[in-house]
């Protein structure tokens, strides 16, 4: 659970700092997207150890076997802690535990059905909402993200679904690193507790920022 | 004062419960809960109708047998302005005329055996599987031939001072029995007396703690903010970090 969780942490930082490729202009943007998938004259990442275009199949079966297994993990608590729990209490009240922390698990499976949506419309673009890859966006990355998010209600949904990655990571990252045992003095709970929440407001600032220049017109 | 109680019955642990509401008049707000419920009791008593069972031993807080939910708080903490066992919270946590909820620990590795008594044993097996020290201690040594920082005495004291109520269980939402294990676990793992069993240990109670069928610890922090004897959520970070380094030693695998 908290090794793979900091893995999609570690990948989801990544994908913002890449999505801020958008203010460098569509030949940056479209270059990076090639390079990733290894369509660029250079081959892409670990060309030539690797043949160009496979880097890219390697790191998506560590992502989605993380994924996987961390689904799995998430499971497996869910069945202990209903095995754990016989009967309700009548009168219940929470001292400590927060929002996120309580919404981990149907935040999680929220979150799976963003992630497929969100494959469906930019990777496979085969849930595209206002044009057609080959058609409409010519084949370019950055005109298909320029052209979905032309939509005000689609950065909306998006700003949503941000909202619960965001607050998913707020508990994930915190306890990821309680559950590998660095949480061990009351000053540690606050550095990681305040870790998380930077984390987490990252995230959400870096992500909705391409998609809100974008409703406004700054990228175009 | 005159309270309104709705209390947890339960005639044994396969019968059905369900609450019942009781009237219990001219408390003094002197009284700890425990006494308000023996006056309920003595009430019951006289009616001819059966009395409400409930755990208590020392009733100043340090023996760990009493312990109810309280308005939806284990212990009434939700009520208590400090940390408290049931025994040591007071009627003057609550104002005249409240309608207060009990119920007993619910987890499934706390059945319940009648009203507000649960069975909690399966503490006492995680404490058998590695809570102790083996060694022949004889008397005690000459206090300067085994050093022990300040910050490790201190801490190891600190965890020592768990009385296995329970509470932490009753309010985790996975019913998790992590911080009664890992206060054990630091509290041994701090002194040079638990060192050579260290890594043993952490495998034995973890793997005991998971055989009880408690839930798994998703660091949520209910259970430390309900404990009486305040033993810090860190004291799993312990555990956490002793299980890893644990992964790396021969010991019992």
């Amino acid at each position: 659970m908290a090794l793979t969780g900091l893995l999609l942490i570690g990948f989801l930082l990544m994908h913002m700092f890449g999505n801020f490729k958008m203010f460098l202009g569509e030949e940056a943007f479209n270059h990076y997207a090639g390079w990733l998938k290894g369509e660029t004259p250079d081959g892409g990442i670990l060309y030539p150890i690797l043949p160009a275009g496979a880097f890219i199949w390697v790191f998506r079966t560590v992502l989605v076997a993380a994924v996987l297994l961390h689904v799995y993990s998430a499971l497996t608590l869910w069945q202990r802690a209903k095995a754990a729990t016989p009967s309700s209490y009548q009168a219940k009240r929470t001292l400590s535990q927060t929002y996120s922390a309580r919404t981990m698990r149907w935040g999680g499976v929220i979150l799976a059905g963003v992630l497929i949506f969100h494959l469906a419309q930019f990777t496979v673009h085969s849930a595209l909402t206002a044009g057609s890859f080959g058609a409409t966006y010519a084949d370019s990355p950055y005109k298909m993200f320029v052209g979905e998010f032309q939509q005000w209600w689609m950065v909306a949904l998006y700003a949503i679904w941000m909202a619960t990655v965001a607050m998913h990571v707020r508990h994930g990252f915190w306890s990821a690193f309680a559950t590998l045992g660095a949480n061990t003095s009351p000053k540690a709970q606050t550095v990681l507790n305040a870790c998380a929440w930077a984390a987490a407001i990252l995230l959400y600032i870096g992500f909705i920022f391409a998609p809100v220049a974008v409703l406004f017109g700054w990228i175009h | 004062m005159n309270i309104t109680l709705r209390v947890w019955r339960q005639a044994n642990a396969a019968s059905q419960g369900r609450m019942v509401t009781y009237q219990v008049q001219d408390v003094s707000e002197d009284m700890s809960f425990l006494e308000m419920l023996d006056l309920l009791n003595e009430d019951l008593t006289v009616k001819g109708e059966e009395p409400v069972a409930f755990d208590h031993d020392c009733r100043e807080g340090i023996c760990g047998m009493c312990g109810v939910v309280i308005n939806g708080t284990a212990h009434g903490r939700g009520n208590s302005p400090v940390a408290t066992t049931t025994c040591q919270l007071h009627m003057r946590s609550f104002s005249d005329g409240a309608v207060i909820d009990v119920e007993p620990w619910r987890a499934g590795s706390f059945p319940v055996i009648k009203d507000l008594v649960v069975n909690r044993s399966a503490f006492d097996r995680i404490i058998q599987a590695g809570g102790f020290v083996s060694v022949s201690t004889g008397a005690a040594p000459e206090a300067h031939a085994n050093a022990v920082s300040k910050l490790k005495a201190d801490r190891a004291f600190d965890a020592a001072t768990c009385i296995g109520c329970g509470a932490c269980v009753a309010a985790c939402p996975n019913h998790s029995g992590m911080l009664f294990a890992a206060a054990k676990i630091t509290h041994l793992a701090m002194l040079p007396q638990g060192q050579p069993e260290r890594p043993l240990r952490i495998k034995k109670m973890v793997a005991a703690h998971d055989e009880e069928g408690f839930g798994g610890c998703t660091n949520i922090g209910e259970c430390a903010a309900v404990c009486p004897k305040e033993i810090p959520l860190d004291v799993i970070g312990q555990l956490n970090r002793d299980l890893l380094a644990s992964l790396f030693k021969r010991d019992g695998k």
